[in-house]
C-alpha cells in the first residue's frame, strides 16, 4: 500500500518532470499582487479550491490591507492588484482598498462572482447593488466566473439559481458600461469544466459564449478565460469520492505542455492570504505552502529582492496549470 | 475477469504488440481523421464519433468520446442530440427494410 502511494507520488511529482525535461522556472519580475481578502462567500461551489462559503469568517484586517497598499506604493514595478476571495466584496474594507489602489495608479482587477450583487452579504444582509457602478467609477477590471452559457452546467457547479442571478448581474454590468465598446470598462468571464476533464480551446469557447449570451440574453463581455480545475481541496474531494483522482492526475500529467509551463502565473505574481502571508500562487496559499526565504515571508517583512530571488514551490497540483493550453488567472497560456 | 474493463481503454496501443507496423498505420490514420481541425472541427468530429460509438455500442468509445466532446466544448444537449441522430438512423435502417417486407407481401399476394 505504502509502495503504491510512493509510486503515485513519483508519477505526479512536478519537480521530477521539470528535471527530466531540463526546464527551470525561476521567478520573473513581480507584476501582480493577488490578495485574498476574505474566505467568506455567498456561494459554496463544488469545485472551489478555497473552500469558501457563507460560514467562513476569515477577513483581511485594515492593518494588513494598509500594508499591502504600502507595498504597492513602494514597488512601482508591481502594476496590478488582483483582489480575490471568497467574494472579495464581503470584506468590510473592500471599497477602501480599491479606491486607495486606484489613487496609486494601479490596475485593479476583482474576481467578482456576479451573484454577490444580487444576494448581498449572506450574514449581514447588506445590499451590494452598488457594485456595478462602483466598479465603473473606479475603472476596475471585472473578472467573473460563469462555468457555462447554459443553466445546467452553471447551476450544477455553483448551486441552484446561480445562472439566473449571474445573467441578471451581467446585465447590470453591461448597463454600467462593462463589455461595451469604447467605454474602456473590461468584463472578462471565466470558464472552468464542471467535471474531471480539461477545458475546451479558449478561442472557440469564447465564440460560443459570445453568441449564446448575446442571442439569448443580450449580454456582452470582452474575453473568456478557460481555467483548469485544480485537484486540491473541494474538487480533489469530489474526484476521490468519484474514484477519479488518479485518472484526472494522469490526464493532467499526460497533457503537460512545456510552453504552458514557461508561462505559469507564479513566475510573475505573488499571492497574499487574508492574514498577510505570502505564497507563490492562490493554490499554494490554500495548501499552506508559504514562501520561505530563510524565514516565512509575509507582507510585514516584504522584501522585493529576496522574493524575486525565491525558489518557487512546485507540487503535483502544478500539473493543473501546465496541462494542454495551460491555465492561469488570465486563462489559457499557450495555443 | 470481465470482458469490458474501463482501464483496458488505456491499453489500446498494446494491440500493436504483434505486427506493430499495422497498428502504427492505424493510429496515424485514426489521429489524422479524428484528432485534428480540418474542414470539420474537432468538436464536430467528436460528436460524430460519439454518435457512432452509440450506434456500434462500444463502451470504450462512449467513454472516450463523451470526454472528448466535453473537452472540445460540447454540452450535454448537443451530445444527446448527436446520439439521437444515431438512434434515429438505426431505427430508420430497421424500418426501411419494411419495404422489403411489403415487396414479399405483394409478391405472395397478401
Amino acid at each position: 500500500m505504502r509502495q503504491n502511494g510512493l509510486a503515485i507520488q513519483n508519477k505526479f511529482c512536478f519537480n521530477k518532470k521539470l528535471e527530466r525535461i531540463n526546464l527551470e522556472l525561476p521567478p520573473l519580475a513581480i507584476e501582480t499582487l493577488q490578495v485574498n481578502i476574505t474566505l467568506k462567500c455567498n456561494q459554496a461551489c463544488l469545485h472551489c479550491h478555497v473552500d469558501s462559503s457563507p460560514i467562513r469568517t476569515e477577513q483581511m484586517s485594515k492593518e494588513t490591507i494598509d500594508k499591502c497598499l504600502e507595498i504597492l506604493s513602494d514597488n512601482p514595478q508591481i502594476k496590478n492588484l488582483d483582489l480575490t476571495g471568497g467574494a472579495p466584496e464581503l470584506n468590510p474594507h473592500f471599497d477602501y482598498i480599491v479606491i486607495e489602489a486606484k489613487k496609486l495608479l494601479k490596475h485593479v482587477m476583482v474576481r467578482h462572482n456576479l451573484t454577490v450583487t444580487i444576494d448581498g452579504d449572506p450574514t449581514t444582509n447588506e445590499s451590494k447593488k452598488y457594485l456595478p457602478q462602483f466598479y465603473a467609477d473606479n475603472s476596475v477590471e471585472v473578472i467573473s466566473s460563469l462555468p457555462y452559457y447554459q443553466e445546467y452546467f452553471t447551476d450544477k457547479q455553483r448551486g441552484k439559481g446561480v445562472f439566473v442571478k449571474s445573467v441578471e448581474s451581467l446585465k447590470l454590468l453591461n448597463h454600467a458600461g462593462y463589455g461595451i465598446d469604447n467605454t474602456g470598462l473590461t468584463l472578462n468571464l471565466v470558464y472552468n469544466p464542471v467535471g474531471a476533464y480539461l477545458p475546451a480551446a479558449q478561442e472557440s469557447l469564447e465564440m460560443d459564449f459570445k453568441k449564446e449570451l448575446f442571442e439569448k440574453f443580450d449580454i456582452r463581455f470582452n474575453n473568456l478565460y478557460t481555467i483548469t480545475n485544480m485537484p486540491i481541496h473541494r474538487f480533489k474531494n469530489q474526484l476521490e469520492r468519484l474514484g477519479a483522482y488518479e485518472e484526472y492526475m494522469e490526464k493532467l500529467v499526460n497533457a503537460f505542455n512545456p510552453s504552458a509551463a514557461k508561462g505559469v502565473m507564479c513566475r510573475s505574481l505573488l499571492s497574499v492570504s487574508y492574514d498577510g502571508k505570502i505564497y507563490d500562487c492562490d493554490f499554494n496559499q490554500m495548501l499552506g505552502l508559504q514562501v520561505l526565504n530563510g524565514k516565512p515571508m509575509t507582507v510585514f517583512n516584504f522584501d522585493y529582492q529576496k522574493l524575486a530571488g525565491r525558489q518557487i514551490i512546485f507540487d503535483s497540483h502544478c500539473f493543473g496549470c501546465t496541462a494542454g493550453s495551460g491555465s492561469s488567472c488570465g486563462g489559457a497560456i499557450s495555443e | 475477469m470481465n470482458y469490458y474493463e474501463s482501464k483496458d481503454l488505456g491499453r489500446f496501443a498494446e494491440v500493436g504488440k504483434f505486427k506493430p507496423e499495422l497498428m502504427e498505420k492505424f493510429f496515424s490514420y485514426y489521429n489524422d481523421a479524428t484528432g485534428t481541425d480540418g474542414a470539420l472541427s474537432k468538436r464536430e468530429k467528436a460528436l460524430i464519433a460519439l454518435a457512432i460509438s452509440h450506434f456500434k455500442q462500444c463502451p470504450y468509445c462512449i467513454d472516450a468520446y463523451t470526454t472528448a466532446s466535453l473537452e472540445a466544448g460540447s454540452n450535454p444537449d448537443q451530445m444527446t442530440e448527436a446520439i439521437h441522430v444515431a438512434a434515429a438512423m438505426a431505427a430508420g435502417m430497421n424500418l426501411v427494410h419494411g419495404v422489403q417486407m411489403l415487396n414479399i407481401l405483394e409478391k405472395s399476394g397478401a
